[in-house]
């Protein structure tokens, strides 16, 4: 359980480190914070010319308000966001999922460029990107680009990054909303989502008059359930809600059967959680409403 | 090859010929001779290599040495001695925290971390912490019950 042989550089700025990823023509790898690549490198799964380390550059890391949205840097940590007051007050369905990604020792390094470079469809920032409509700054040697979470996110693992592409910052949309939720279940706290919820509603007392939902687990990206969102608003704000709403959202989705769990039972959990969620957002927007 | 430099246990070592991908792990065992990190699973599932870097703990099979140029190590090493255990040592001893001892020093090492930082006001608190962190013998009862007994010492120590 050793890495196989690679160079290393740990350039002090993100030119440099674009530099380095051109001359290693595709076989170089970005190390953030690790915690998924030295995995891979471990197992020999992944074998690169190169590692080009991030953690020497300035500057790459902070949150930042932007009045309708909060802007954070690529090589913020897990524990920052979960920490963080203006996380908290600006962007709570975020801050509510945070404590769920992996464990402490891992949010002490991971970092939010990382996870969504991993793109893992089982992972809380990938998901909380497609929630929010984040859009992605990414640098590469024609320069920046911005990507919104939707069209970043191709298949398990995979992205549109180009290998030598670099994320540098990722922006989330501060949410108009009365209510919200985050739900997960995992075989053990802080692992991988079997199923995950994260939900938002706009209501007034009597009717909803707006939705987001995104859910994770369930397929090979996470997804934003458009159609979901259309269809909850349209139904009567009553008791029998929840469960209507669970059954839309367990109509949506066809996650296939592997080692962790059948897909039978991930869409028995997501539609748990789907339940579960809508009355959590719905009792805090009666608070408010 | 690549030199660095770093600072474990309050000691500055000098290592001027680290392979860029030995992991920290294999650093603190292989050359510097701290065998007291254990080394579990090596892809970041168990817990027992965790250390603390630049007072965060991290697990130390997925940092590479070379990325470690310049910080500040603690292993359990450096927690206290047979003779004079710390504080959270010496609860594991009166709790019976542990059994074989695999686990044992990525279990303090992510308790000190956690009694550093973090209230640590309930069990959930604790468990949560500890979540990262596996244990074959103890069922984990006990090692909870030192670490809220280390935090209580902690507070009245404080006040």
């Amino acid at each position: 359980m050793k890495p196989a042989k690679f160079d290393y550089i740990a350039p002090s700025t993100v030119d440099l480190a674009i530099e380095a990823l051109v001359a290693s023509n595709g076989e170089g790898k970005v190390l953030a914070g690790g915690q998924s690549l030295l995995p891979l490198l471990n197992f020999r799964m992944a074998r690169p010319s190169i590692l080009v380390d991030l953690n020497r550059i300035e500057g790459l890391s902070y949150i930042e308000d932007r009045e309708d949205r909060i802007a954070i840097g690529a090589l913020t940590r897990h524990r920052d966001l979960e920490h963080s007051p203006l996380v908290a007050a600006r962007l709570p369905v975020m801050s509510a999922a945070m404590r769920h990604v992996a464990h402490l020792a891992i949010r002490n390094r991971g970092t939010i460029g990382g996870s969504l470079s991993h793109a893992d469809p089982a992972a809380e920032l990938p998901m909380l990107a497609m929630f929010y409509d984040a859009s992605i700054a990414v640098r590469g040697p024609k320069g920046l680009r911005t990507i919104a979470a939707e069209d970043f996110f191709v298949d398990a693992l995979t992205n549109c990054l180009e290998p030598d592409e670099i994320v540098v910052e990722v922006e989330f949309p501060v949410l108009d909303h009365d209510g919200w939720a985050f739900e997960e279940v995992a075989r053990r706290f802080g692992d991988f989502a079997l199923a995950s919820i994260a939900l938002s509603v706009r209501r007034t007392e009597t009717k909803l008059e707006g939705a987001r939902i995104a859910v994770m687990g369930v397929a090979d990206t996470p997804l934003r359930l458009r159609e979901a969102e259309q269809e909850l608003v349209a139904l009567p704000l009553d008791a029998q809600l929840p469960e209507r709403f669970s059954e839309i959202v367990a109509s949506k989705v066809s996650p296939n059967d592997d080692l962790h769990a059948s897909g039978e039972y991930r869409t028995h959990l997501l539609k748990q959680l789907s339940k579960r969620a809508l009355r959590t957002a719905l009792e805090a927007g009666e608070r408010t409403a | 090859m690549i030199a660095i430099s770093l600072k474990v246990n309050g000691q500055r070592h000098d290592v001027p010929d680290v392979e860029p991908r030995m992991l920290l792990s294999d650093l603190l065992r292989d050359r510097l001779g701290l065998t007291g990190t254990h080394v579990g699973c090596e892809h970041g599932v168990c817990g027992a290599c965790t250390i603390l870097v630049n007072g965060d703990s991290v697990r130390s099979c997925l940092m590479l040495a070379v990325q470690v140029d310049g910080a500040d190590i603690l292993t359990v090493e450096g927690l206290g001695s047979p003779e004079d255990l710390n504080v959270l040592q010496s609860q594991f001893r009166e709790h019976h925290g542990l059994q074989c001892g695999y686990c044992t020093p990525g279990m303090l090492m992510t308790g000190e971390d956690m009694l550093r930082k973090y209230p640590l006001a309930t069990d959930e608190d604790i468990r949560e912490g500890l979540s990262g962190n596996l244990c074959r013998c103890t069922g984990y009862q006990n090692i909870v019950a030192a670490i809220r007994s280390a935090a209580a010492l902690r507070s009245e120590r404080k006040s």
